[in-house]
């Protein structure tokens, strides 16, 4: 009935840049969150990437739209901290291009033409490796003491969909000039995306299409010579039959005397129909749980550490996020 | 709170084209198949255009690939009094036949095998919706069928196909592209001193970035593109009207969660800015309660069973799994509450979940009738 939980390996342990993707749907952005409140604990310092533009980030911590800036989002017991940034495509290249080129005012006003929507447009490519690239100045950058400034960094990444052609940047810069300072820097962003500090997590929920697309994900990944980190289940529901039970219970059988005679045994005399609607409630969560079951089979495939994330009935809110950190915490995962 | 009345939707002669739309993983899919289904067996011409079905709700319809044309779904004992069609989005197929439409033969093959072209037409965010919406257009324009049913993709955003068209025109048409190509057309910066000299050097720096090569494919495109243009932006216009009338419904669908909902909520207030007729709100996969049983009460006799002396695990189990479809049922009522509160003119339509996942038309047959309440 239950998987074995290899946890998080001392594998991924080491690394400092953790990427969450999943299909649409099975809560990457409360899953990025939570794994980086959970890396932030005993005192460190990790930074949450949003890359899609959707500002989904501060809708998990019900706070203003994120600006184009590094800031402080959430405490960690421990003296921890979380900070959040939304990288801005058109900001980022404006950066590039104030770095390399004095546009000064002129670079604000091809912002309100739609110059950099354009150019991003030209070269779909470019977008990928603007984004990839201000991912790796943050995990590079170091402090006046020679430390990193974050202890890791976690992003909220494209879904399962999209995720292999984001972080293949060797493939985005054909779309490139040969040289430049765009190309110069994004050898590095290579490096560093298939080097073991580099990992990517995959949501999931235990339902057919997020299992097959996870592990189709997997195999692209591996394809692409970039290295899949945890399988993170989320919302599991406990089973609450007996296991030797599922299978028939799902097939419709269900002994309504037995049922009854324990109900009556503790004091609860229901009428006919109740006790059939009961039934019948029993037979559909046992067909979700054969189907959770077969979706726990198919995700063995990928053969990957595996985290659990139970589902919160009240839904997510920041408290809620903490507690999915800590699931997190108990199941290994640590720096 | 109303009700959608689904088989008035269904069976009025009026109803041309029904739009589900909705965030991502809510069943949109499958909500556009079942009212294809109901509508063909209360006698319509139906098509259903799908976009990305799972693989047993495409063979459930007889889909095996896509193929970008209608088939008529023939299974055995599958007799509606109507006719059901059904299709899947070829996005690549769509684009290019639109080109050859409009380009003519010489020019198309051109435009087909330009490099930036093969960016365009599956890498452009926005394309799939702005197929989809072409799809559509050209399955009104031949009248073959009276109802069309309509799946939106999975986009970031539900938003995204009502805006597709337009990103892609103003990316296609703007002033930049023939402000950033013309360097490379003319071989040299001729324009430096007609534009403002921020442009031109942004314009180099575009050029140092994204190389030469793309540059003179994308100008050799606009070149050959522009002329077909204007046909291009009659299509779109065409069909943004065809959204608009009044042989057009709209159904959101969500599922009852703060997410779904929320993009719900986006969507619906976007339609009435845009007066695009809504039918209603699909909260699909529900989870009612079915015995009359408080979650309390339950939850004490199976905290008593386990404490008690008799062995009933059964029993237990059945109680607890009663209280937590309780409390998960409780949940969903409050986000369709908040929901119907912001918006009480939407009229709402709830679809328990099925136990199983829809693998043939029976499976379809039965949220059909779910549909119709």
């Amino acid at each position: 009935m239950t998987v074995s939980h290899a946890g998080w390996t001392d594998e991924l342990a080491r690394a400092r840049l953790h990427f969450v993707t999943g299909k649409g749907g099975t809560g990457k952005t409360t899953l990025a969150a939570a794994l980086g409140l959970a890396l932030a604990r005993e005192g460190r310092r990790v930074l949450l990437i949003e890359v899609e533009g959707r500002q989904g980030i501060a809708q998990l911590f019900d706070t203003e739209p994120l600006p184009y800036a590094e800031q402080r989002i959430a405490a960690v017991p421990g003296g921890g901290e979380l900070r959040a940034l939304h990288i801005d495509v058109e900001a980022a290249l404006l950066e590039y291009f104030e770095m390399f080129y004095n546009l000064g005012f002129a670079g604000r006003t091809l912002r309100r033409m739609g110059a950099i929507e354009f150019a991003t447009t030209l070269a779909p490519g470019l977008r990928d490796v603007l984004l990839t690239g201000k991912i790796k100045e943050c995990v590079g950058r170091t402090e006046s003491d020679g430390r990193h400034t974050y202890d890791a960094v976690v992003v909220d990444s494209p879904p399962t969909g999209r995720v292999v052609k984001f972080l293949d940047v060797t493939k985005a810069l054909t779309d490139l000039a040969k040289t430049g300072p765009i190309r110069g820097q994004a050898d590095g962003v290579v490096r560093l995306l298939h080097s073991g500090e580099t990992a990517v997590h995959l949501a999931t929920l235990l339902e057919e299409m997020p299992v097959r697309e996870t592990v189709e994900a997997v195999a692209e990944l591996d394809g692409a010579d970039l290295r899949p980190g945890a399988v993170l289940v989320n919302r599991v529901r406990p089973p609450r039959l007996p296991a030797r039970s599922v299978t028939a219970a799902a097939d419709g059988r269900v002994d309504a005397s037995r049922v009854r005679t324990g109900l009556a045994s503790a004091g609860l005399k229901l009428p006919e129909d109740t006790l059939d609607a009961l039934v019948e409630e029993t037979v559909e969560h046992a067909v979700r749980v054969a189907a959770e079951q077969r979706a726990r089979e198919q995700l063995a495939e990928a053969d990957l550490p595996t985290l659990e994330l139970p589902d919160l009935t009240d839904g997510i809110d920041v408290a809620a996020l903490y507690d999915l950190a800590e699931a997190l915490t108990d199941q290994g995962v640590r720096l | 709170m109303t009700t959608i009345d689904i088989d008035a939707l269904l069976d009025n002669e009026e109803s041309r084209v029904i739009v589900c739309c909705g965030s991502g993983g809510v069943g949109k899919t499958t909500t556009a198949a079942a009212l294809a289904l109901r509508a063909a067996e209360r006698g319509r011409q139906t098509v259903v255009l799908t976009i990305d079905p799972a693989r047993r709700l495409a063979q459930a319809l007889g889909l095996r690939e896509l193929g970008n044309h209608p088939k008529q779904v023939q299974v055995e004992g599958f007799e509606p009094k109507g006719e059901l069609w059904a299709m899947m989005l070829d996005m690549r197929r769509t684009f290019d036949d639109m080109v050859r439409v409009h380009a003519g033969p010489e020019r198309a093959e051109q435009l087909l095998q330009n490099p930036f072209y093969q960016t365009i037409s599956t890498s452009f965010s926005g394309t799939q919706e702005y197929m989809a919406m072409e799809k559509l257009g050209q399955l009104a324009a031949t009248g073959e069928w009276d109802l069309i049913i309509v799946d939106t993709p999975p986009s970031r955003s539900a938003l995204d196909f009502l805006d597709a068209p337009t990103r892609l025109s103003s990316a296609l048409d703007g002033r930049m592209i023939r402000l950033l190509t013309a360097p490379a057309k003319a071989g040299g910066w001729g324009l430096r001193k007609v534009v403002n000299a921020g442009f031109s050097m942004f314009a180099k720096a575009v050029s140092t970035i994204i190389g030469g090569q793309l540059l003179t494919d994308a100008s050799a495109f606009m070149q050959a593109f522009d002329s077909m243009f204007g046909g291009f932006r009659e299509r779109a216009r065409k069909t943004a009207e065809l959204l608009r009338s009044s042989g057009t419904s709209f159904l959101v669908v969500a599922a009852p969660e703060p997410d779904a909902l929320r993009e719900a909520s986006y969507f619906v207030e976007r339609l009435s800015s845009e007066s695009m007729p809504l039918a209603g709100l699909i909260a699909n996969r529900t989870h009612p309660v079915l015995a009359k049983l408080s979650g309390a009460e339950a939850l004490a006799a199976a905290e008593s069973l386990q404490e008690g002396d008799t062995n009933a695990p059964l029993a237990e189990a059945v109680l607890r799994l009663h209280a937590d479809r309780v409390e998960l049922a409780a949940r969903e009522e409050r986000l369709l509450a908040r929901f119907t509160r912001a918006h009480p003119e939407v009229a709402l339509a709830k679809v328990p979940a099925l136990a199983g996942d829809v693998h043939d038309l029976d499976g379809l047959r039965d949220i059909g009738v779910k549909l119709a309440g």
